[in-house]
């Protein structure tokens, strides 16, 4: 039933002509990164006479490249096992057991869907301030740990667990605690992943909140790190493209080994069932 | 015995959303408070203020500056929001097309820029577009006969970075709209081509009405999360030239956090606040309306 022939070439020849373009940045990026600080600014040369690999040098040895990577991974993990804790232990209580005031609390969180946080950051800078926690890793990590959605989804996977389940647990003298973290987070495991990957991805992403409550460099994030490293040493532009380069690499590995469960999360919690 | 029994029921249940609503209270609820209450006084960052009403608000409406993010945030909400969702559409129409690993190739082409740090983005673009050395100066000077320094050229610098934008979040949209349009039936198709139809007529009858509700879905989310603008804007321009980019959450930024004003920031705050609250109250009525 296809049309087959010139138009289905050309609209392939496009389609593919527009992706290169649009990837290109990233391509230059990486082309720049390998090549010696001289050349990238004498020549156009989209593969390097030399592959030259001093930017990378640079990036590790003698910005504070390792620091932020460690006040990051310590705050994204950190974030990601914490809101799927508390997430997922109130999504069941809001899912599976009759309590006064859960219609409430559920409305409560989808509410809360709509605030803004960015609006919140001078408060929530006050009250950081007044726990001591500037320029600390609680001080990153706390006001990240409301993820309305993450709630929403869980509650809306549980409740589609068939009912029985937990009645023969509960028969076999199973908990409520027993049930959640043995039966249902086991089988909706998937979902776990695909949440966790994305929080961990937006975690590490974030840039406004690290960017406020830290400001001595050694307890910088990535995201936040790297937009310092110019002012420190001049526009070198081999030197930027491998930083920028490794500070996005835990998010694009995250990303390229877990496509499916990024996808499915994202379809989630904008409401479409992926 | 009942009575007991539904007694432990609350308690596992308090106990399971304890830490949640704990969280919840600290940092979320109590902020939204404290945002409101700051924006009564003149409270400096750190410290206590006098009560004082609306002055703040009021400060704002004399503030040039005000109008100016207000306006600038609105400029680049226009650059975006329409132009982001229709380019997610036309490369999901081209994506769709194609089959097996080429189609999952080019989706990673087109999706890998949204899950890039914005501070990696940046600072790619800003070595992609610069003055002496951007590979993208050829491409300017091509189209305007001269080299353009994009991000200190008050006209230039917005539209900028609004095409930086469209490049880092438009994978997402894209996802959403492959979603949206393998849920459209392959019948529907063939039997338009055995009556004839033409490409544009497929498109224009069939694809457009059916993908209309997630063009709407993208539209609106597109609007709440581009009125938040800040972070590519302080990293490119820091709101300059000539304020020629200050957006609203940047006076936040420097109400509060620079001049040391926690209450008018808030007030800044406040405002940004109600204009998404109130968007995404109309997003959830609009689809409550077309789900029944």
């Amino acid at each position: 039933m296809q049309r087959k022939s010139v138009g289905n070439i050309l609209l392939l020849v496009l389609t593919l002509c527009v992706a290169c373009m649009w990837a290109f940045p990233l391509y230059w990026a990486v082309v720049t990164s390998i090549k010696p600080e001289q050349e990238v600014v004498t020549k156009t040369t989209f593969i390097p006479d030399v592959f030259n690999f001093s930017a990378y040098y640079f990036a590790l040895f003698e910005t504070n490249l390792a620091s932020w990577y460690v006040n990051s991974l310590v705050t994204s993990i950190t974030v990601t096992v914490v809101v799927i804790l508390i997430s997922v232990m109130c999504a069941y209580a809001l899912s599976q057991i009759v309590f006064p005031g859960r219609r409430l609390l559920y409305g409560i969180i989808l509410a809360s869907f709509m605030v803004p946080s960015q609006a919140l950051v001078v408060s929530q800078f006050v009250l950081m301030y007044r726990f001591g926690l500037i320029n600390t890793w609680g001080g990153i990590i706390l006001p990240q740990l409301i993820v309305p959605v993450v709630v929403i989804v869980y509650k809306q996977f549980f409740d589609s667990v068939p009912k029985e389940l937990r009645e023969a647990a509960k028969l076999d003298g199973c908990g409520d605690f027993q049930i959640l973290f043995r039966l249902y987070l086991p089988l909706n495991w998937g979902i776990t992943t695909a949440l966790a990957i994305i929080t961990y991805i937006m975690a590490w992403n974030a840039f406004l909140w690290p960017f406020l409550v830290t400001n001595s460099e050694e307890m910088m994030t990535v995201t936040v790190g790297i937009t310092q490293v110019d002012d420190a040493f001049g526009v070198k532009y081999a030197r930027d493209m491998a930083v920028a380069i490794l500070a996005a690499l835990p998010v694009a590995l995250a990303y390229l080994l877990f496509q499916k469960r990024v996808t499915q999360a994202l379809m989630l919690s904008s409401g479409i069932k992926g | 015995m009942l009575t007991s029994e539904r007694r432990t029921k609350t308690l596992t249940a308090v106990l399971m959303i304890a830490p949640f609503v704990i969280t919840y209270l600290t940092v979320f609820a109590y902020p939204v408070y404290k945002m409101f209450a700051l924006s009564f006084t003149d409270a400096p960052l750190i410290g206590d203020g006098r009560w004082i009403g609306f002055a703040n608000y009021l400060k704002l409406l004399n503030q040039k500056l005000f109008f100016t993010s207000v306006w600038n945030t609105g400029y680049f909400v226009l650059l975006t929001v329409v132009p982001n969702t229709l380019v997610g559409l036309g490369l999901a129409l081209m994506v769709v097309r194609l089959k097996g690993w080429l189609q999952s190739l080019v989706l990673v082409l087109f999706f890998l820029p949204y899950i890039l740090p914005v501070s990696v983005v940046t600072q790619i673009w800003e070595w992609v577009l610069d003055q002496q050395f951007g590979i993208a100066r050829y491409v300017i000077e091509l189209f305007t006969g001269r080299r353009i320094s994009v991000f200190r050229d008050p006209i230039w610098a917005m539209p900028m970075v609004a095409l930086v934008t469209v490049w880092w979040t438009n994978g997402f949209n894209l996802l959403l709209f492959i979603a949206g349009l393998r849920n459209i039936p392959a019948d529907y198709y063939e039997a338009a081509m055995l009556d004839g139809a033409t490409r544009w007529q497929c498109f224009r009858r069939i694809t457009w009405p059916l993908i209309w509700p997630v063009t709407a879905l993208v539209l609106t989310l597109q609007l709440i999360l581009q009125l938040k603008i800040f972070d590519q804007v302080y990293l490119m321009t820091e709101g300059g030239p000539f304020n020629s980019t200050y957006v609203l959450l940047q006076l936040v930024y420097r109400e509060a956090f620079r001049l040391n004003h926690g209450g008018l920031g808030s007030a800044v705050a406040v405002f940004l606040f109600l204009i998404i609250v109130t968007v995404s109250v109309l997003q959830y009525q609009l689809l409550r309306v077309r789900g029944r």
